[in-house]
């Protein structure tokens, strides 16, 4: 060192050589502060210097470095910053996260909770602070998905979208499902086969998103618009195969679980595995435990639908027959009363009629004169039937049971008198 | 009308002919109708394999069902 420098200071000409003894160690190092800044009053730097040497100094020794630690003091800064410490027992590092990289996280982290952070180490110049900048960040336990998780649902819940009222209830026969899936996944091939098993002559509409990574929420939210939009499926499942708790994260998405909810069609929600439970199937009209079991439960199995047709089939013929039997039984007595009058009238009539017809016949003259009696009538008709009625010459007629015979009235003699 | 509906209106028929105060002329035509939809569903049913389409969108936005081909 001193060697450069006696020597770099030799280059100049006019100082002293490294073989000049004549000058003390004090004197030598006040020479040197003369080339070297910082090395003496005279070449102090400037504090921006410093910093700035030291900040290109950190930054070229550390690589990007994983941290764990606990976050302390966390603040939000207006500009969207995240500025926040990480500790241990001993020592504490500041740290940044900003704004640009925060999409990646879920969630702001809270004080007190354990993180692994990703991030370079520098010096904030400004303040010649040693200073971490995040660009990625994981909490102990899920603790930011965590948070996140609860943080939507608590917005969603405020706006009654988790409400049981607005639950639907899903058609029996759907003959027509929408799937919203990645259409090379595990959850599509087991909705397919299940389908197939169950129910086949369903059709299985597939429309395509992306179900983990950045896209996936924009992917999820257009697949469901589309399905709407089509307006052909009876049913749609909205499913994925299982995976940590950042893959499924899509299904946590705000605006995917609003489109969830607005969705006009019935849903399925089947995210993950059993023990996951996204905001999807909060939000759904259905939650199953797989997409498996979402396939089951989207359709009643052929041989089901088969029994209920045929109990329908059985419902229906009785209920006609019994429907029926009143009116035919009304019909029938109907029937047979009016015969029944009708007999009890013509017989009651008959008989009238009979005894009737007795009487007429009985004073009817001409049964009279069919006994040998004859009538007397005058010119006029008027029936002679007393002595009174004759004059001694009187024109009459006698009509007797087999036509008339003219007449004169000779004499007259009334009964009890002696003729005359 | 699809299957569901078929045997929802089958089910309300069945419903409507259990009700004693349905008049005769309804209760005939209802019971003609509940066949014609037995015969449908059941012809529905008959359909025998499962259909795997898919929905895609064109660059217009266009909606389109085409084949979809599951070894993909």
């Amino acid at each position: 060192m001193r060697r450069r420098a006696t020597g770099a200071s030799a280059s100049l000409g006019d100082g002293p050589t490294l073989f000049d003894t004549s000058q003390s160690a004090e004197s030598l190092l006040e020479d040197l502060g003369d080339i070297f800044p910082g090395a003496s009053p005279r070449s102090a730097i400037a504090v921006s210097t410093l910093t700035q040497t030291a900040k290109d100094v950190v930054e070229g020794a550390f690589i990007p470095i994983w941290v764990r630690g606990e976050v302390t003091d966390f603040k939000a800064h207006r500009n969207g910053h995240w500025y926040f410490g990480l500790r241990d027992l001993a020592s504490q590092l500041r740290c940044v996260v900003w704004s640009r990289d925060q999409l990646g996280m879920p969630a702001a982290p809270d004080d007190g909770m354990q993180i692994t952070a990703l991030g370079q180490l520098g010096v904030y110049a400004a303040r010649g602070e040693m200073q971490f900048t995040i660009k990625r960040m994981e909490a102990e336990g899920d603790g930011l998905w965590r948070k996140a998780f609860e943080a939507t649902r608590a917005k969603l819940d405020a706006d009654g979208l988790f409400a049981p009222g607005r639950k639907r209830a899903l058609p029996r026969h759907p003959q027509c499902i929408a799937i919203v899936t990645s259409g090379s996944g595990a959850a599509l091939r087991d909705v397919i086969a299940v389908l197939r098993r169950r129910a086949p002559g369903v059709e299985l509409v597939v429309v395509h998103a992306a179900v983990q990574g950045e896209n996936a929420p924009r992917e999820l939210v257009r697949a469901l618009r589309r399905v709407a939009r089509w307006g052909g499926a009876e049913l749609v499942i909205i499913a994925r195969g299982g995976g940590s708790l950042e893959d499924l994260w899509a299904f946590n998405h705000e605006r995917v679980v609003r489109a969830v909810a607005a969705c006009p069609v019935p849903t399925i929600s089947a995210v993950g595995h059993e023990v996951d439970i996204s905001l999807c199937d909060l939000v759904a009209d259905f939650r199953a435990a797989t997409p498996s079991a979402a396939a089951e439960s989207a359709v009643t199995s052929r041989v089901e639908v088969q029994l209920a047709m045929h109990t329908l089939r059985r419902r229906l013929l009785h209920a006609v027959e019994e429907r029926l039997y009143v009116p035919k039984a009304r019909a029938a007595n109907a029937a047979h009363s009016l015969a029944a009058a009708t007999t009890d009238h013509l017989r009651s009539r008959g008989e009238r009629l009979g005894a009737l017809s007795g009487r007429l016949h009985a004073l009817s003259p001409l049964a009279t004169l069919e006994r040998g009696y004859a009538v007397a009538h005058d010119a006029s008709g008027r029936t002679l039937a007393s002595v009174t009625d004759f004059a001694e010459g009187l024109a009459f007629t006698l009509r007797l049971r087999d036509g008339d015979v003219s007449a004169v009235a000779r004499e007259r003699t009334k009964s009890g008198e002696p003729r005359a | 009308m699809t299957l569901e509906q078929r045997l929802e209106r089958l089910e309300a028929i069945v419903a409507e002919l259990e009700n004693e105060h349905t008049d005769l002329a309804s209760a005939l035509a209802l019971f003609e109708e509940g066949v014609t939809c037995l015969r449908e569903a059941a012809s529905s049913l008959a359909q025998a394999e499962t259909r795997v389409k898919r929905l895609t969108e064109l660059a217009d936005g266009a909606l389109v069902i085409e084949e979809f081909d599951e070894d993909e």
